[in-house]
């Protein structure tokens, strides 16, 4: 018996499959250090390039302060408006992308590749097309987020209403209750807290994206912060990226007392 | 043994799941105002009988009627039609936890008001359908309890909810599938005494699932013993031979059904 334990291996050989992932990521690991050219050189003066920009940089000057607080006015604006019709869209989305309540598979299927598409296409590429579709503005920063959050949320929330009791649905559905009542008298309120949660993420998110989404002219303080970089005035831009700061970090902390509190 | 008016008429019933034969040709029927108690061992098929009754389960075959509306088959529209008379007790109540005690019985009529939900949240509800719902609360003696969440209720309190909102469908057969399985025994005696009572009180006809023999031959009419997928003994209470009810939980276990299918199918 004690024979047989010595004579077990303590490691077993992988598989080939997995000895072909292993050295494929680890060609690719290596390629893309090489691509990127990295070195200690490089580094080094990469340091002293941040150390100069954060000397410019400081004091930040918010001697513009009206113009700074109006556009991150504008970048909540994006975000609040954008998240609330991303979400509100993304509960109909989500009840005919679930299994236990689409109505059939290929409805499943179409509503589950338009949230697929929603979710691969990055919320800049959004704001380009839509910057090209309705113009610079944030109109174009509400539709990219929009469809960010269609992405993100209706995904969330068709995923919760997989997960949901079978038993009180099938209570009123017993009743005789039609399809949609028994989804909004039971699989809505059994997912109310976890769909809270989701987008209270979502404006998380779209609070960031809206930010980064004025560089490419859809609108908000992005668009300050681009100015201010390109004209190398890296106090204005050192101001501009603190209230940005304060703005997520005060909706972080505000967002996760309310979660808290439906959780 | 046939009922001269039955309320609940269930033919050569068959619910399989796969390979595997749930029901095998089951048959009985519940009169007007009849208490049947339905008997088995786990994985006789009881569940399975009630939620294809209610047409939650699929049937294969057979005919399954409610005041002669067939469900087994029935187009949904029709389905809905019949499970509105239909109050189903379930084992783990069933109720919606984020909602109140009062919103969920008024969920009771969900089925039969147009536009369904619309018409039976609190805030919108009629008033005839509130005050209705406050009386059942009533009678299961939870009124003052009418604004707690289940989760603040006891097991005992959640199931005489789940109760209240049978009655709220003013049903002419009521369902329960095991309702004092996931209750002490003390609050299992008192929901089932005040269940029967009900049932009693409003001419109800009664379909109710038990593990304890001793309940079975106190409160029903009659008992339907289930066996391996088939009714075995089907009996006014005071004529049943208590051997033939032992013998229903005599080695009935779901391998043996499952190994028995295999051969039957060979």
């Amino acid at each position: 018996m004690s024979d047989q334990t010595l004579t077990i291996p303590r490691f077993r050989s992988p598989s080939p499959v997995a000895w072909i992932i292993a050295v494929g990521f680890l060609a690719f690991f290596l390629q893309g250090l090489w691509a990127a050219d990295m070195s200690l050189d490089r580094l080094q003066q990469g340091a002293v390039n941040l150390g100069r920009f954060l000397g410019q940089a400081m004091p930040p000057d918010f001697s513009n302060w009206y113009g700074i607080a109006d556009a991150m006015w504008e970048t909540l604006n994006i975000a609040i408006v954008g998240v609330t019709f991303g979400c509100l869209f993304s509960i109909p989305l989500a009840i005919l992308a679930a299994s236990n309540t689409s109505p059939n598979r290929v409805v499943r299927s179409i509503a589950r590749l338009v949230i697929a598409v929603s979710r691969t296409i990055p919320d800049l590429i959004w704001a380009l097309i839509f910057v090209v579709a309705v113009g610079l503005g944030p109109l174009a920063g509400i539709l990219a987020i929009i469809m960010d959050t269609i992405g993100f949320a209706a995904r969330f929330y068709s995923e919760r209403f997989e997960e949901v009791q079978k038993g009180p649905s099938e209570a009123l559905t017993s009743t005789g209750a039609g399809r949609l009542s028994v989804i909004m008298g039971a699989i809505l309120p059994e997912s109310f807290a976890s769909m809270t949660a989701t987008s209270l993420f979502s404006v998380e998110k779209a609070i960031r994206s809206a930010v980064t989404l004025g560089l490419v002219g859809a609108g908000g303080i992005g668009v300050e912060l681009s100015t201010a970089m390109r004209l190398f005035r890296y106090d204005d831009a050192a101001a501009i990226i603190l209230v940005v700061l304060v703005a997520v970090i005060g909706f972080e902390q505000l967002s996760s007392s309310i979660r808290k509190r439906v959780i | 043994m046939t009922p001269p008016d039955p309320v609940l008429d269930v033919r050569d019933l068959h619910v399989s799941y796969g390979d595997l034969r749930i029901l095998r040709g089951v048959t009985f029927a519940v009169g007007r105002g009849e208490g049947v108690v339905l008997l088995g061992a786990n994985g006789s098929g009881k569940s399975t009988l009630m939620r294809a009754i209610n047409g939650l389960a699929p049937a294969s075959s057979g005919r399954v009627a409610l005041d002669g509306a067939q469900i087994i088959g029935a187009r949904r529209p029709a389905l809905r039609m019949a499970r509105r008379r239909m109050g189903y007790v379930f084992q783990q109540f069933n109720l919606v936890p984020q909602l109140s005690a009062f919103q969920n019985v008024l969920f009771g009529v969900m089925g039969q008001r147009p536009l369904g939900i619309l018409n039976c949240l609190n805030a919108v509800a009629r008033a005839e359908d509130r005050e209705h719902a406050l009386s059942c609360l009533e009678r299961v003696g939870l009124a003052d309890r009418a604004g707690h969440r289940p989760t603040e209720l006891s097991g005992g309190q959640q199931q005489r909810v789940a109760i209240a909102r049978m009655l709220m469908q003013r049903p002419s057969m009521v369902v329960a599938d095991e309702p004092i399985a996931s209750l002490d025994p003390k609050a299992g005696r008192e929901v089932l005494d005040l269940l029967w009572r009900i049932v009693d009180d409003e001419g109800l006809s009664m379909l109710c699932s038990l593990h304890q023999l001793d309940l079975a031959r106190e409160y029903a009419d009659r008992v339907i013993g289930l066996k391996a997928g088939k009714v075995q003994v089907n009996a006014a209470t005071g004529s049943i031979d208590p051997a033939g009810l032992d013998g229903l939980y005599d080695g009935a276990t779901r391998p043996e059904d499952a190994t028995e299918t295999k051969i039957a199918a060979v």
